[in-house]
């Protein structure tokens, strides 16, 4: 027994069990052998990097992945099951609330509540009831809005109070909850932190995958923890002497294999400062996602950012690639010594900045057109006369690059929507590396990529620098960051936490950094 | 054999389309026992469908750039009443009426491009504003009909030829001819100088075969054109040489210029467009403004056409256009689509309604057909690209 007079965790029975799960894309083993052991009523975290493997084990929990496309077993309450998706699970009392949240913007809290179940006789919703039941259930998450609000007028944090109401109306008894304070500022954290454990008081058993070490510290009883797509340890914290340097230490802690071309770094003046760089968010305002972050790179110097997901990296960067993310934009880009902060994405072109986006599929190529016009197609003017395309021009450029880079493709006029990952990803940086940018943002480079690509895309990289550019690299593989830059810069929410040198780096200390929610800092 | 193939293998929706006009000409010639091909039904033609090909090239470009226009029908209305009122009422002579008209087509382009690209109403909005606003002016404007009979010049634009200047040489008009000699080799030096320029910098380039191949077959195809329209009643009509130029200039535009490749770029990917620098808005507002003198062009031609302006000129040529875009093989969605392609889609049109007329369809028959036909195209094309497994 414990001081508040509540069994122990280890005392409880175990409630669910995953055994030996495997789950396999095609070429990548994304969960192998995972054992996960949730005992009733506590509340369970599960701890690791982006891209561990976490989100999708919890898939194949909820049944998102149904049974047959994962190797492996799940017992819940004592006996196996095999859930077909997500109606299912949810018919076991297994509710996932995606980091996502799936409500309708428009429709009222109520409407959402019941969505998919909703209060209705022959078809014919009964208004009453509904309001009703969407009142009591507001209570008990503490919610205190009408249930006629609309979900677009009320904030995140109240939407995921709402997620939580909506996940009680099905009688949930394991609820699972993705990356649930992410969006949130410390007030709606704690609030709904301290509601997750007032369900758990009620006998409900939660799932919490966090980044935040800090807050699974908290309020978790137990915690398991995943890399690279394997269990490493599991922990109970119910004796309290595990701490965040033992959670990091697990989640980091893997050998550095020869993963990465050896770069001899010639470093010159200053490229690019950027100064005291604040951004809001496009819809809601009031919120910071950059906060007063200042950072530089050199010629033929790599500079990483590292932060978690929703740190900021991608808003930082491409905001001061002419302002093409957020609003209330402040701070200075200076280039070369002089102030050339950019107000479009033309300008920031113009002024030698370049930025590959992460999402290559959605912001970085048109898929319906050609190798050739697409790497054309950041710098026009380098191919045109008075607004005339010189084809011919366009396409020896693109030839040249098909070359240089190795873009697996028969001829220029190939489609890129029918290349590989690895490929598109190649004319991207072509079509940057032609702007004749000094400054390349390249945002994730190799994500969703193979191996063998990936190696490519580092001896790019490091060709780049020797031609004296100044890379910033974001990623979220902290390996790749450790083996590819000289310099990395730590974001956590918003604002930079920690600059470190390649020699001083290591995984523990960058994710201290990253998990970094030192609260002096931002007030 | 293997020319043909390498020839075919480029494009085949391209070629499927243009396949397809000859299949519907072959019908229509054998139903209507040869008289679809009799020269002054192929003068007439052009005549009758030079409206629809000059509003389809500015109507593929904004919906290669993933919008639509629907008051194109309104504003020819309300263009050609200005037109004929500036030369009856305030006795303009003709070209300073069209001149007119003309830059009043690009204050309307304005109008509507400064609500889509700098306010951001979505342009489907917009035109349909403009297509009632454009009307109700129209019909202010020309009460029922305004006639311009008596200028004789402007009715010529659309009902007149070039004049047989050089006399005829077996019972065919002679100045056509050479025109019919001049575009084949048009066509051939401009194919010779782009496949040395491709040589020029080491890139591959088709087979001599497939290229006298593919020169041949054109070349037939423009000699039989000519040949039939110099027998007809007055040889070349005028506004083939419009439609000719404005064919040019748009396949120039959307192939070979900065614009063009911005229009695709926006219409494949608009994000992506955003984030590689192109100035969007700057570009729908051209868009429109384009599309504005494009109609005014129409405006012209179907005021010339009828003698007349009438407050109800330009009805559903809107419709006319986007459904020429659609069987031309332009997506829906934007970032594909060709001028060529919508030249083919116009004249399937065209033939459709020649070919039913001249067989006395019923004319509620003819929208049927019409309809069948624009649904079957755009269905051609959805199940060819899943075919083809690209998405």
């Amino acid at each position: 027994m414990n001081q508040h007079g509540e069994l122990t965790p280890s005392q409880r029975e175990i409630v669910l069990e995953m055994r030996a799960i495997t789950k396999t894309f095609p070429g990548v083993k994304a969960l192998e052998d995972v054992s996960l052991e949730v005992r009733r009523g506590e509340i369970h975290a599960i701890c690791g990097e982006n891209g561990a493997g976490k989100s999708t084990l919890m898939k194949v929990l909820s049944g998102v992945y149904p049974h047959g496309t994962y190797e492996g077993e799940i017992v819940l309450d004592g006996r196996p099951v095999e859930f077909r998706g997500i109606r299912d699970s949810e018919h076991h009392g297994i509710v996932i609330i995606h980091q996502e949240l799936a409500l309708s913007p428009y429709l009222s809290i109520a409407e959402n509540l019941f969505l998919g179940n909703e209060r209705a006789k022959r078809g014919v919703i009964d208004w009453e009831q509904t309001n009703a039941d969407a009142a009591r259930l507001l209570a008990e998450v503490g919610l205190r809005e009408k249930p006629e609000t609309r979900i677009y007028d009320i904030g995140v944090g109240k939407q995921q109070l709402v997620e939580i109401a909506k996940a009680l109306s099905k009688d949930v008894k394991l609820l699972i909850l993705d990356e649930p304070t992410a969006a949130l500022n410390d007030e709606d954290s704690t609030h709904l932190l301290g509601l997750i454990e007032n369900l758990r008081r009620r006998g409900i058993t939660s799932i919490i995958i966090s980044h935040k070490l800090g807050e699974i510290l908290r309020v978790a009883d137990s915690a398991t923890v995943i890399r690279d797509g394997r269990t490493i340890r599991s922990f109970d914290f119910g004796t309290g002497t595990v701490t965040e340097e033992d959670l990091i230490r697990s989640m980091v802690g893997r050998a550095m294999e020869a993963r990465f071309p050896t770069r001899e770094p010639h470093i010159g003046e200053e490229v690019l400062r950027i100064e005291d760089w604040t951004v809001h968010h496009p819809i809601q305002q009031e919120r910071k996602v950059v906060d007063g972050a200042s950072i530089t790179a050199r010629a033929g110097e790599v500079v990483g950012l590292a932060g978690l997901m929703g740190a900021g990296r991608t808003e930082l960067a491409m905001s001061v690639f002419g302002r093409a993310y957020g609003t209330r934009i402040s701070g200075r880009v200076i280039k070369d010594g002089k102030d050339v902060t950019p107000h479009s994405v033309g300008a920031a072109i113009s002024a030698g900045i370049a930025y590959a986006t992460e999402d290559r599929k959605r912001f970085g190529l048109n898929l319906l057109t050609d190798i050739k016009r697409n790497i054309a197609s950041a710098s026009l003017r380098k191919v045109s006369t008075r607004g005339v395309v010189d084809a011919g021009a366009e396409a020896n450029v693109a030839e040249r690059y098909r070359t240089s880079m190795n873009i697996k493709a028969p001829s220029v006029d190939v489609i890129t929507g029918n290349l590989s990952g690895g490929n598109q990803q190649k004319v991207v940086l072509s079509k940057w590396i032609f702007t004749d940018a000094d400054v390349l943002i390249l945002d994730e480079p190799t994500r969703g990529i193979d191996v063998g690509a990936k190696y490519e895309i580092y001896t790019i990289i490091n060709r780049l620098a020797a031609e004296g550019k100044a890379i910033i690299l974001i990623s979220s593989e902290l390996p790749e960051l450790l083996g590819m830059c000289d310099r990395i810069y730590a974001i956590s929410e918003g604002r930079v936490t920690g600059e470190v040198l390649r020699e001083d780096a290591t995984e523990a200390t960058l994710m201290r950094y990253m998990t970094n929610s030192d609260q002096e800092v931002s007030q | 054999m293997t020319a043909l193939k390498e020839m075919l293998g480029g494009n085949i929706r391209q070629y499927g389309i243009v396949g397809a006009l000859f299949l519907i000409v072959l019908l229509f010639q054998l139903a209507t026992g040869g008289k679809l091909l009799l020269p002054n039904n192929v003068a007439s033609l052009i005549q009758q469908n030079a409206y629809v090909m000059i509003l389809a090239a500015g109507m593929v470009i904004v919906i290669i750039a993933g919008h639509i226009d629907l008051s194109v029908g309104s504003i020819v209305g309300f263009i050609g009443g200005v037109v004929a009122l500036l030369m009856t009422h305030v006795g303009l002579p003709w070209w300073l009426a069209i001149l007119g008209g003309m830059l009043l087509g690009v204050v309307v382009g304005m109008w509507q491009g400064f609500w889509v690209a700098f306010v951001g109403v979505p342009a489907f909005i917009v035109t349909l504003a403009g297509w009632l606003a454009f009307r109700g002016l129209a019909i202010l404007l020309v009460g029922v009909t305004v006639s311009i009979g008596t200028e004789k010049e402007f009715v010529a634009i659309s009902n007149g030829s070039i004049p047989n200047a050089l006399g005829y040489i077996a019972n065919r008009d002679v100045v056509t001819l050479l025109i019919g000699v001049a575009v084949i080799g048009l066509l051939v030096f401009t194919q010779l100088r782009s496949r040395r320029a491709m040589r020029k910098h080491g890139l591959e380039t088709e087979s001599a075969g497939a290229l006298v191949l593919k020169l041949a077959l054109v070349s037939v195809l423009v000699a039989f054109f000519a040949w039939t329209l110099a027998g007809s009643r007055g040889g070349t009509p005028i506004v083939l040489v419009i439609i000719g130029v404005v064919i040019a200039v748009y396949s120039f535009v959307t192939q070979s210029t900065v614009f063009g490749r911005n229009v695709y770029a926006m219409g494949g990917n608009f994000q992506g467009a955003v984030l590689s620098g192109v100035n969007t808005r700057r570009m729908n507002f051209m868009i429109f403004v384009n599309m504005g003198v494009l109609a005014s062009v129409a405006a012209v031609v179907t005021t010339s056409k009828s003698g007349a302006a009438t407050a109800q000129a330009g009805n559903l040529y809107e419709l006319d256009a986007i459904a020429a875009c659609f069987i031309g093989g332009t997506s829906v969605s934007g970032g594909i689509g060709r001028v060529s392609g919508v030249m083919v889609g116009a004249l399937i049109m065209g033939v459709l309604n020649m070919g039913l007329s001249i067989m006395r369809v019923d004319p509620a028959w003819q929208q049927v057909v019409k309809g069948l036909v624009l649904v079957l195209a755009v269905a051609f094309d959805l199940v060819n690209k899943r075919r083809a497994g690209t998405r």
